[in-house]
């Protein structure tokens, strides 16, 4: 008798078993059981293709993925398109990965115009426009775009803890600022000046740059002759170069306050002068590979290995190269998480429950943590000072 | 117009009707933005092709056009349709005021004020005075409109035929300006001013006009591509914009209207082709389609196509007298058509 009950135990067992096992697995447009498509948008051309290596980073790290075994058995097929930074051309490529090569999910299109231009589009579609490369503060915003998340610290985020430390240390300075005349410039100095709150007549002098001057050393005269004791310097790497050396060289030799965009030592610090760069103050909340504090990290000798490895090419003083790596790490965290259910809706609810995640690259102590209610992954960081050699950090980690 | 063209002109129209129907969203969308740009171009063609004022700052007027549309929607609440003449007006009289100083400036300075006027726009999009109604940096979303009357069609198609109707009406109105004595006038002034005016053409006023008409089509289209996109931004309108514009003329082909379709197809499309080709340099890849193209057909594509047609029609009447093509004889032919 045994022995007749216990294939048909087995059977029963099988039979029950299947449909759950079958039901446990669902897809939407871009999954299958072999592959997942992951949409990308990236300036390899334009004013700003100096950020086009994020996605050849990305690619590179995806590649890598794959050639480990992928995610949960799936490969994942990236798909990267040029827009050059023209919102209109975002909207045609976000349309042709949805529509025509129906990716799973966008990760990380670069750039606050060109995500605004798709932000109420991905929405209407209901497609994760995950992880997107702007620290603009709007993609915080769940309960009106639940399909869209950043990744970053957001600048007004950032700028706050430098007003902070300002009215902590020197609650009498007269603070002059040089920003970027575009949303990035502008949401830090917004941020900027709601950290001073009711002390904001300590700026006396704010002065724009456009991103297509040569220079902005007539800016910097100006803001000299404004007998500002503290400086904080809204700018692109290139620019933030040449206003590190302008103030040094022309003698003013402020409180310098460097915004994270520019705290690469080896594309910022090293161009200007690492003897003019004494002193900068700044926030970080990834390593820097470039600083010899990080020489011997497991993390960055493995991403110089993989960046030897799979992108040859690629620039390994330049931050992008390493900013690409992490957020790389936390899309397949993502992909991980959500396991055979891959809907877009479970790909937005994992990325809506990262539980103290920290990718390989991330200085100690910050975590990525994220809710139902909170779509900002990043939200600490570390103040930092340049002694000469290295960032120094000088604070516990700040933020929420 | 011959009957022969004509049946080809309204079976071409049917297949543009048929085409939304045929394709995915996406492709209507491109195809959409094809018309736009067709429109546009038609507006530089007047100007640079007809009137041979060369301007490189085109992409400001498709721009005012642009955040004509979009503020007007976005503002004030009119409906999409509404905004096209606003927008229209606006930018004839802006290019007609820029056209009169213009005026005294010929070929290449003319080029050099226009491109300052295109590589202004954006920043002054961006000034903090008008940001109230511009969005400054962060640009200004709109609403895709939805098709009318229960209409069975999704928003991309009836956009597409809105855009088409536009479209088809915009060129009529040109074919009708440039084969009378305006079109003769305009080609006269390019091809030798001194003696246009020798015969009584008030150049002055036919060139600001020309000016503000072009602006004129430019605007409309940017005003359509405004829609068509829900999103205006002044990264949108870099001088890249007018250079592209400009390129699509002369691909395409100057002085011919249906050049302005094939130039509005050509950047559209190729710097896709060329981005799928190289990642690295997609804009080496198109530059090199550029070379090729102005190499294989000098006259643009509406050129390399009737002399083509003309090589048949040769050989079908084995070579009458006189049917030989040469560069005149193709520029009297577009300037009687």
């Amino acid at each position: 008798m045994k022995h007749v009950l216990a294939p048909i135990a087995a059977l029963l067992a099988l039979a029950l078993a299947s449909p759950l096992a079958l039901a446990q697995k669902k897809y939407d447009p871009g999954a299958t059981d072999k592959e997942i498509k992951v949409g990308n948008i990236n300036p390899y051309s334009g004013p700003a293709s100096a950020y086009g290596t994020i996605g050849k980073t990305i690619g590179a790290y995806l590649k890598k993925v794959n050639d480990d075994g992928g995610v949960n058995g799936r490969k994942i097929n990236y798909i990267s398109l040029d827009d050059g930074y023209s919102p209109p051309k975002t909207v045609e490529m976000a349309r042709k990965l949805v529509e025509q090569d129906e990716v799973l999910l966008l990760f990380q299109p670069l750039g606050t115009p060109p995500n605004s231009a798709i932000h109420k589009y991905m929405n209407s579609k209901k497609v994760p426009q995950l992880f997107v490369a702007t620290g603009a503060t709007k993609w915080n915003d769940p309960k009106n775009f639940p399909w869209t998340m950043g990744w970053q610290p957001n600048y007004q985020d950032e700028a706050t803890i430098y007003a902070q430390h300002i009215l902590k240390t020197k609650p009498n300075a007269k603070i002059a600022v040089l920003y970027q005349n575009d949303d990035y410039g502008k949401d830090y100095l917004k941020g900027f000046k709601d950290g001073l709150g009711a002390k904001v007549s300590m700026i006396v002098k704010e002065v724009s740059y456009e991103v297509a001057d040569p220079t902005v050393d007539s800016q910097m005269v100006q803001l000299q002759s404004s007998g500002a004791d503290v400086f904080f310097n809204i700018t692109t790497p290139k620019f933030a170069a040449q206003a590190i050396r302008k103030a040094f060289d022309s003698g003013w030799k402020p409180v310098h306050y460097l915004n994270n965009v520019s705290a690469s030592i080896g594309s910022v610090l090293t161009p200007a002068g690492l003897d003019k760069s004494v002193g900068l103050i700044s926030t970080q909340y990834l390593k820097d590979p470039t600083d010899k504090a990080w020489e011997k990290d497991k993390d960055v000798i493995d991403w110089t290995a993989f960046m030897k490895k799979y992108y040859p090419g690629g620039d390994l003083t330049d931050a992008s190269n390493f900013y690409g790596w992490v957020v790389g790490q936390t899309l397949v965290q993502v992909l991980k998480q959500a396991g055979d259910n891959l809907t877009r809706e479970n790909v937005m609810k994992q990325a809506a429950s990262l539980k103290d995640f920290s990718p390989a690259g991330m200085l100690p102590g910050i975590k990525i943590n994220t809710s139902a209610t909170d779509f900002a992954p990043i939200q600490s960081v570390r103040l930092i000072q340049f002694d000469g050699k290295q960032w120094n950090g000088f604070s516990e980690v700040m933020g929420q | 117009m011959s009957r022969n063209k004509l049946i080809f002109l309204v079976v071409l129209v049917l297949v543009a009707c048929a085409l939304p129907f045929l394709v995915s969203n996406y492709r209507v969308f491109q195809f959409t933005l094809v018309l736009v740009y067709a429109i546009a171009l038609l507006g530089l063609n007047l100007l640079t092709g007809y009137n041979g004022q060369i301007s490189l700052g085109h992409g400001a007027f498709y721009a005012i056009g642009a955040y004509t549309a979009a503020i007007l929607m976005d503002k004030f609440g009119f409906p999409y349709w509404a905004t096209l003449p606003i927008a229209g007006a606006v930018c004839l009289v802006v290019g007609f005021l820029f056209g009169l100083p213009a005026l005294r400036l010929e070929g290449i300075y003319l080029a050099l004020a226009t491109f300052a006027l295109g590589v202004s726009m954006p920043q002054l999009l961006k000034y903090h005075h008008l940001e109230k109604w511009t969005g400054g940096v962060q640009g200004i979303v709109i609403t895709k409109p939805d098709a009318p009357f229960g209409l069975p069609l999704n928003p991309d198609q009836w956009l597409y035929f809105f855009t088409l109707v536009v479209m088809l009406l915009m060129f009529l109105f040109a074919w009708n300006l440039l084969r009378g004595r305006i079109g003769r006038a305009l080609i006269a002034i390019r091809d030798h001013h001194v003696a246009a005016e020798a015969m009584g053409v008030n150049t002055s006023i036919y060139k600001s006009l020309t000016f503000g008409v072009s602006a004129l089509y430019t605007g409309i289209a940017g005003a359509l591509g405004a829609i068509a996109v829900q999103f205006v931004a002044p990264d949108s309108f870099n001088i890249f914009l007018s250079i592209v514009f400009l390129v699509g003329i002369v691909i395409g082909g100057l002085a011919s209207i249906p050049g302005a379709i094939y130039g509005a197809i050509f950047i559209q499309f190729i710097p896709n082709i060329a981005d799928e080709l190289s990642k690295a340099a997609p804009w080496a890849i198109f530059g090199i389609f550029m070379i090729g193209f102005v190499y294989a057909m000098p006259f643009g594509i509406n050129g390399a196509i009737r002399m083509l047609l003309a090589r048949f029609g040769r050989k079908a009447q084995t070579g009458g007298p006189g049917s030989t093509i040469t560069e005149s004889s193709l520029k009297t032919k577009e300037a009687s058509q």
